[in-house]
C-alpha cells in the first residue's frame, strides 16, 4: 500500500478513474472545481477512456447524466450548494427513473446571503429525493465511499443514484495521505454495468420517463421506499466485500469510545474529527464521552444510530445545516425515529468555525440541558 | 405492478387504445377514383391508412384531413 | 429518396383528432428508419404518446424534464458514441416551448458543443399543452390565454422569436425551415440533416387546430396558407449558405391565412395591415 498526500477532490477524481464511467458531464463550482479540472486532465490524457461534456449548467449536467445512463452507461458528476440546488428538479427525475448516478457533493452553504464555505444545507435539503447519502470524514472515505457507492446504486435491487458528500473546503482544499487501490482489486469488487431495466437500444425499443396517471404513480414511488430500505442490506454486503479486498471497513455509523459512554454526541463529516480530539481530551480527564459518526444518512439508519446511542443518558447532535422552526435536521430525524434524550446544536452555517471550546461548550449543554435545540457560536448579544 | 421507474418495454403499444370511437364523421375511400397519390396516407395523424388505402376505422378519428386533400375528391366523410 | 412504409409511431395515441405534430413526427421517424433514438421534451407530443403502461414510439425513447431535452440527448449522444454505436441517430422533438423559452439554453449549449444530433422543433406557437398560453414562438396579433385581445390589447405585441437565425449564428452545419403540409420539402432536409456530420436544426411549423380555431380537416390547408402568403418561410442554410427552398408561384394575400383561424379574427384591418406589410418587407428582400 503507498500513501499518497492529496485532497479529498483529487481523491474523487482517482476513484472515478477507477470506476471508469463511460459519460462524465460536469461543470465547475467552487469548492468541487478541482474535480473537474482533474478529471478533465484524466480524460484528456487517455487515463480515463470517458466522454466528457462541458455542459453549459448543473441542470444539463445531471440532465446528460440521466440521458446517458439511460442508454446504459456508468455516468458521473460533481457539483456543490447553487449547482445542486439547480439540479433539484432532475434529482427527483433521476431517483425516479432509477438511474444509478454517482455523484460528489462538496457541501457549501446555499445562498441568500452567498456563501462560498462550508456547511450541509445543500445535500441536507435533497433528502426527499430518494437519492442515498453518505457523509465522509476524509479524503479516504471519500475514494472508497465513491466505488462502494457505485457497487450499491447499480445493484438490481436497489436502482437509486448516490450522493458522496464532502465537506467544501475542509476536505476539498486539504491534503491527507490517501491510499488509491489497485486497478485489478477495483474490479474484483465492481462489475461492468450492464442493466435491464432501461436502456436506449434500437434492439430492443422502450419508452423512458412516461408519464403516469392516479393509478399508478404512487405504486412507482412506494417501489422507491422498498429498493432505498432494501438497499440497507446491499449496503451491509458491499461494506463487508470491501472491507476484504481493502482491509478497510465501512459501516452505516462509526463509534468512537461510545459503547460505556454517558454523553454521546452525535454528527456528521470532518467536524467528527475534531470531536475525536475533544472526545480524546476529556476521557483523558476521565469523563465518559463518546462520539457516534452517521456516515450513511440515506437509507436512514434508524437501528444502527440506535444501538449506538441508547445506553448514553443524554445525546447532543450538531447539525451543519438548520430547517427553520424546526431545528437541526439530524436532530429532529432522530427524535421522529426513536426514543432517546437528545438536545440540538446548530454550528458552523456558512463556514463558521467550530474550535474544540465550541464543543465542549456543546457538552456542557448536553449535560445541562436549557433548551431542545440552539444555534453555538453566533458573534450576537441576546439569543 | 409498475415497472422499475415506470419505463414502458412495449413499443406500439398504443395500439390497445382504440381512438376509432373518438369520431363523429367516419371517411369512405373510394378504391375506383382512387389515383394512389399518397397524399392520404401522408397527411394522416394516426397513420392509419395503409398502402393499399384500407383505412384501419378502429384508430381514425374522423379529423377529416384525408378527405380536404383528396385531389380527385375519392374520399367522403359520412356521419356515423 | 428511400422513406420506410413502417409506422415507427404507433396509432391510438391521444393527440387531437387532426393534429400536426404527428404528422410530423410520422414523416421524419420514416426518413430516420428504425436504427434511431428519439428525445422528448416534455410537451403535447410526449404527453400523448406515452400514457403509462401505453407507448406510441416504436423506436427507443427518452423524456425526463421540460427544457432540458437539448441536455439530455448530449448524454443519450456521448454513451452511444462511448458503446461504438456511431451510426445510431438521435433525434430530439422539443415543441416550441420547451426550444426556443425554457429550453433555450440545454439548445445553445449542445449547439456549442457540437453534439451528432437532429434538434426539430415542432412549433404550433404557443404553449398548446397546457392549454394555448403564449410562447416566444407566438406570432404577432395572435390571441392567446396569457396574451388575449381585449379592450386594450390586441393579443400577441411581440414577433415571433427568430430561432432558425439564432441556431445559425451557433455555427450549426445544418438549419432549415420547414411546413408539414411540404412533406417532400421537410423529409428531403430531414434527410439532410441525418447526414450532416454534428448538430442539425429543423423549425417545422405545424398548424394546432385547437389553438389556432380551426377546423381539424383544415391542418394541412393552414400550413400551405402559412407558406403561400408569405407568413412562413422555407428555407435551409447549409455550412453558412442561405437558401429559399420553396417560393409560392403567386404570393397571397396575409388576410387569407390570417382570416381563416380564430386566433386572429379579432384583428382590425390596421393591424392586418402591418401584418401584410412587415411579410412584404421580408418576401421581397428574399425574392417571394
Amino acid at each position: 500500500m503507498v500513501l499518497k498526500v492529496m485532497s479529498a477532490n483529487q481523491a474523487i477524481a482517482e476513484a472515478v478513474k477507477l470506476a471508469n464511467p463511460n459519460v462524465i458531464p460536469v461543470y465547475p463550482i467552487t469548492p468541487q472545481t478541482t474535480i473537474s479540472e482533474y478529471l478533465a486532465k484524466f480524460v484528456a490524457d487517455g487515463d480515463i477512456k470517458a466522454e466528457y461534456i462541458r455542459v453549459e449548467s448543473e441542470h444539463s449536467a445531471i440532465s446528460a447524466c440521466l440521458g446517458a445512463s439511460g442508454t446504459g452507461v456508468r455516468v458521473f458528476t460533481a457539483t456543490s450548494s447553487q449547482g445542486l440546488a439547480l439540479m433539484h428538479e432532475i434529482i427527483f427525475a433521476a431517483a425516479g427513473l432509477r438511474a444509478p448516478i454517482v455523484m460528489a457533493d462538496a457541501n457549501r452553504a446555499l445562498s441568500a446571503p452567498l456563501s462560498i464555505w462550508n456547511d450541509q444545507q445543500d445535500s441536507i435539503s435533497e433528502r426527499d429525493s430518494g437519492w442515498m447519502q453518505i457523509y465522509a470524514e476524509n479524503g479516504q472515505e471519500a475514494l472508497d465511499s465513491i466505488l462502494i457507492s457505485y457497487r450499491v446504486s447499480e445493484d438490481k435491487e436497489v436502482l437509486l443514484p448516490s450522493m458522496v458528500c464532502i465537506d467544501g473546503f475542509i476536505l476539498t482544499h486539504t491534503v491527507e495521505p490517501v491510499d488509491v487501490p489497485g486497478k485489478e482489486d477495483v474490479d474484483k469488487f465492481l462489475p461492468l454495468y450492464k442493466p435491464d431495466h432501461a436502456y436506449l437500444d434500437p434492439k430492443r425499443p422502450m419508452s423512458i420517463g412516461t408519464f403516469t396517471d392516479p393509478n399508478y404513480y404512487m405504486e412507482a414511488r412506494h417501489d422507491m421506499e422498498v429498493a432505498l430500505e432494501g438497499a440497507k442490506k446491499v449496503i451491509t454486503k458491499a461494506n463487508s466485500e470491501f472491507a476484504e479486498i481493502f482491509g478497510r471497513k465501512y459501516d452505516f455509523v462509526e463509534k468512537y469510545r461510545s459503547d460505556d459512554a454517558d454523553i454521546i454526541l452525535v454528527a456528521m463529516g470532518s467536524i467528527c474529527s475534531s470531536i475525536k480530539d475533544v472526545v480524546d481530551e476529556l476521557r483523558d480527564k476521565g469523563e465518559k464521552i463518546g462520539l457516534v459518526r452517521v456516515r450513511v444518512f440515506r437509507p436512514f439508519p434508524t437501528d444502527e444510530i440506535y444501538e449506538a446511542i441508547k445506553g448514553a443518558s443524554k445525546i447532543g447532535v450538531l447539525d451543519k445545516n438548520v430547517s427553520f422552526s424546526i431545528g437541526g435536521v439530524l436532530h429532529n430525524e432522530i427524535k421522529a425515529k426513536m426514543d432517546v434524550d437528545a438536545y440540538g446544536f446548530i454550528v458552523g452555517l456558512g463556514g463558521r468555525d467550530i474550535k474544540p471550546e465550541h464543543i465542549k461548550e456543546i457538552i456542557e449543554k448536553t449535560k445541562n440541558p436549557t433548551t431542545q435545540s440552539q444555534w453555538i457560536g453566533l458573534n450576537k448579544e441576546d439569543i | 405492478m409498475v415497472s422499475v421507474g415506470a419505463a414502458v418495454k412495449e413499443p406500439g403499444s398504443t395500439r390497445k387504445n382504440k381512438t376509432g370511437s373518438w369520431r363523429t364523421f367516419k371517411p369512405i375511400l373510394d378504391k375506383e377514383k382512387c389515383i394512389e397519390c399518397e397524399n392520404c396516407i401522408m397527411f394522416c395523424p394516426e397513420g392509419c391508412i395503409n398502402k393499399d388505402y384500407d383505412i384501419d376505422y378502429d384508430y381514425c378519428k374522423g379529423c377529416g384531413i384525408c378527405e380536404e386533400e383528396c385531389p380527385v375528391k375519392a374520399i367522403k366523410m359520412e356521419r356515423e | 429518396m428511400e422513406i420506410s412504409d413502417k409506422e415507427f409511431f404507433a396509432p391510438g395515441h391521444r393527440a387531437c383528432a387532426g393534429c400536426g405534430a404527428t404528422i410530423g413526427v410520422r414523416l421524419a421517424l420514416k426518413v430516420l428508419g428504425e436504427n434511431t433514438v428519439a428525445i422528448s421534451a416534455t410537451g403535447c407530443l410526449e404527453v400523448i404518446s406515452t400514457p403509462y403502461p401505453e407507448t406510441a414510439w416504436e423506436i427507443p425513447w427518452m423524456h425526463v424534464a421540460f427544457e432540458n431535452a437539448a441536455a439530455v440527448a448530449s448524454g443519450v449522444e456521448a454513451a452511444l458514441k462511448s458503446q461504438g454505436k456511431t451510426d445510431t441517430t438521435v433525434v430530439v422533438f422539443g415543441g416550441d416551448g420547451g426550444t426556443a423559452d425554457i429550453g433555450l439554453q440545454a439548445l445553445s449549449g449542445a449547439m456549442e458543443r457540437g453534439h451528432n444530433l437532429i434538434y426539430i422543433c415542432y412549433d404550433n406557437e404557443a404553449y398548446m399543452n397546457t392549454g394555448i398560453q403564449r410562447s416566444g414562438a407566438t406570432p404577432y396579433g395572435a390571441s392567446t390565454t396569457t396574451s388575449p385581445h381585449g379592450k386594450e390589447s390586441f393579443g400577441e405585441d411581440k414577433p415571433k422569436k427568430n430561432m432558425p437565425m439564432i441556431m445559425a449564428a451557433h455555427g450549426v452545419p445544418y438549419v432549415a425551415t420547414a411546413s408539414i403540409s411540404y412533406p417532400e420539402d421537410f423529409m428531403k432536409k430531414v434527410k439532410k440533416a441525418a447526414e450532416v456530420e454534428g448538430p442539425a436544426y429543423i423549425h417545422l411549423q405545424q398548424p394546432c387546430t385547437t389553438g389556432w380555431g380551426y377546423n381539424p380537416a383544415k391542418t394541412i390547408e393552414l400550413g400551405r396558407l402559412a407558406v403561400e402568403t408569405g407568413s412562413w418561410i422555407l428555407y435551409e442554410i447549409e455550412e453558412g449558405e442561405f437558401k429559399v427552398t420553396y417560393r409560392p408561384i403567386q404570393r397571397k394575400a396575409v388576410n387569407e391565412y390570417l382570416n381563416a383561424q380564430k386566433r386572429f379574427k379579432h384583428l382590425t384591418d390596421l393591424e392586418k395591415e402591418r401584418i401584410q406589410s412587415h411579410v412584404d418587407a421580408i418576401c421581397i428582400e428574399l425574392k417571394i
